[in-house]
């Protein structure tokens, strides 16, 4: 965006502006397409599974498709300017999630441990609750920067979000991670919420402060060593992140907090030693907990031993899980172009293979050619993000589409390298494509809110506001 | 369901997958937004634009505004014709340049002598270009003169900017 040209060569170069188009129509063709990949997906399970097209084909591809245009029409109507392809790549996702969970319903060995069975349903219930949210961002947010108002409230918002799950009677203990809560009926993971908010509160406080926190510093080789005092907020954060990870048990959570303040650091004030120091106090708080939290020692137990993990699980041993070594089976047996839709074995996995382990489904049944693209599809979201960032005139704006891009990239990561077996595994679900309320929801008010801000961003600037006092100068030649 | 569907259809999905990718990813190709720099090939011979290609323009007429669309005679670029940006031209649309060493200038100057925002350039309701200069310590220079309030810009004067000059040209 910068004008330089080159000029060393004495290159006759012009500069224009180019004013950007709005693009929504771009948007609506890359959503039909978006809405028709899963609506083939569906007939190509329907057909591997029962040898016809699925009875449901057309409600079900009536239903995406009109939610799909329900989030067009009011961004054409409320962010007109915004980004055309945030909607899509969300959509698509989410419809592979609706087809895959559709697909592990069929199976009968789910369906008698009560995992799966009529799950589809619900998942397009909370894919039409997001969309309402998406909506209601659009329509009641008509700039970012009003969020920058509620900064502190943010914070409160957010720590009483991160710690509801440890309210007893209200949070559950699932399998280990303390990350829901239940209300009437409902469980809830407030830790998806959360980011969101967090996100807010980190781009307020950060853009206040950044100064203090990237000016005052000596360098030593090559770092700029901060000072103690300008240590005080990622050292709280720090031992937030460490706290949520002793109580709650929980890796994900803690280090999708713990990164995103780590990344929004590093954006607000350019210093590398930031990074430095966060990827040193993150490794050390996790082994340093690892060590004596029994919960977490045993997910890196598992993480590091899969194979041992599947036998003591067979041996029936309680408290072990034969999951992560049956994700990395079907990982295995899916090769590089998968087995085909609704033809794998990924019911195996038993426990949460619509939700955590979703991916491993996606692995199994597309093949590393599938996972490849699942996995480009999350970048180019996280990448339209950090766009919208680049492009945002607003330092507020920057930092909040940062934070927020960030936390969904990491939350991919989170997951995505648990369920491989990069890092050990977390109660984290795959945004958009994994069984679960809270994070579909969640997931489209954060990428309703880039939308907002990147509609800011790309909206064409007001032409230059008459200037009072041309009309009355006098010029004067010489 | 026959095998061979089976497999067509699991190569098409994943293909269909790709192709949703690929265009994407092309979308993102096409949305460049902001400014476009164009690459008019290397003049080595002469480093600098001729001056003899400014030639006296006709008198601007006085015409009714028309929608910002362009006068006759109106100038069209914005020529940098010394310092260390020589030979850039800025297309002259109706939008607002700015010139200071602020990266967010239309025009980044690399100049010692010039301000983070010196000055601006922008058309005035008639479609007449003014330079203002915006408080800079050095100042504006237009001719020899030294600005103090926005001035509309003859067409062939030279904008003097520390060691940059810039002139509008048709």
């Amino acid at each position: 965006m910068s004008s330089s040209t080159n000029t060393t060569t004495h290159h006759t170069s012009t500069i224009g502006s180019i004013g950007a188009p709005s693009r929504r129509n771009t948007e609506l063709a890359l959503l039909v397409f978006a809405v028709a990949i899963p609506v083939f997906a569906y007939a190509n399970v329907g057909l591997a599974i029962n040898g016809s097209v699925p009875a449901g084909l057309l409600s079900y591809g009536l239903g995406l498709g009109l939610l799909a245009g329900v989030g067009h029409l009011v961004v054409r109507k409320f962010a007109p300017y915004a980004d055309p392809l945030l909607l899509p790549l969300a959509t698509l996702l989410n419809g592979l999630g609706l087809v895959v969970i559709w697909r592990l319903d069929q199976s009968k060995l789910l369906q008698s441990i009560h995992v799966a069975g009529g799950k589809a349903t619900n998942q397009l219930l909370y894919t039409a609750m997001g969309i309402a949210l998406f909506v209601m961002v659009l329509v009641f947010l008509k700039d970012h920067r009003t969020l920058q108002r509620y900064t502190y409230i943010s914070m409160v918002a957010a720590l009483f979000l991160l710690l509801l799950p440890l309210v007893p009677g209200l949070g559950l203990n699932v399998y280990g991670a303390k990350i829901w809560i239940s209300v009437g009926g409902f469980t809830i993971q407030p830790g998806e919420f959360a980011k969101i908010v967090l996100a807010v509160f980190f781009a307020g406080y950060l853009m206040v402060k950044r100064d203090a926190l990237a000016l005052a510093s000596r360098r030593f080789m090559g770092l700029y060593l901060p000072r103690g005092r300008d240590l005080g907020p990622i050292l709280v954060v720090w031992a937030i992140s460490i706290l949520i990870l002793v109580f709650e048990t929980d890796l994900g959570t803690s280090l999708l907090f713990f990164g995103m303040f780590v990344i929004m650091l590093y954006v607000a004030t350019e210093r590398t030693s930031w990074i430095v120091f966060g990827l040193l106090m993150s490794a050390a708080g996790a082994v340093g907990v690892a060590s004596f939290e029994p919960h977490v020692n045993m997910r890196v137990q598992a993480w590091l031993d899969p194979m041992g993990e599947y036998a003591l699980s067979r041996k029936g041993v309680a408290g072990h899980s034969e999951q992560a070594m049956q994700a990395l089976w079907a990982f295995g047996s899916g090769g590089t172009l998968g087995t085909g839709l609704g033809q794998g074995h990924s019911e195996l996995i038993r426990f949460a293979a619509n939700s955590d382990f979703i991916l491993a489904t996606f692995g199994e049944e597309l093949g590393l050619a599938g996972i490849m693209a699942i996995l480009l599809i999350y970048g180019l979201i996280v990448e339209r993000g950090v766009r919208t960032a680049l492009a945002a005139r607003d330092p507020f704006g920057k930092l909040l589409a940062v934070g927020l891009s960030g936390a969904f990239a990491l939350q991919v990561f989170v997951v995505a390298g648990g369920v491989m077996g990069l890092i050990p595994l977390t109660g984290m679900t795959m945004p958009f494509l994994a069984y679960g309320g809270s994070s579909v929801i969640a997931n489209w008010a954060l990428i309703g809110i880039l939308i907002r801000i990147s509609d800011t961003a790309r909206r064409p600037a007001p032409s230059p506001a008459p200037n009072p006092d041309a009309e009355m100068t006098q010029v004067v030649r010489p | 369901m026959s095998e061979l569907t089976l497999t067509v259809m699991r190569l098409g999905f994943l293909a269909v997958l790709w192709l949703f990718v690929i265009v994407a990813v092309q979308v993102i190709r096409s949305d460049l937004f902001g400014t476009r720099v164009t690459q008019r090939g290397s003049r080595r011979d002469s480093g600098r634009p001729q001056q003899a290609a400014r030639q006296a323009a006709p008198p601007p007429q006085r015409q009714q505004p028309s929608g910002g669309r362009q006068r006759r005679g109106a100038p069209t670029k914005l020529v940098v014709s010394e310092g260390s940006l020589t030979g850039t031209t800025v297309a002259l649309q109706g939008q607002t340049i700015t010139l200071g060493r602020a990266h967010d200038s239309t025009i980044v100057l690399d100049d010692d002598y010039a301000s983070s925002r010196h000055a601006r350039i922008y058309p005035d309701r008639d479609g007449q270009w003014i330079v203002e200069d915006l408080g800079s310590t050095n100042g504006t220079y237009l001719d020899r003169t030294r600005l103090t309030t926005p001035t509309p810009i003859p067409p062939g004067a030279p904008i003097r900017i520390g060691k940059t000059v810039i002139e509008l040209r048709k």
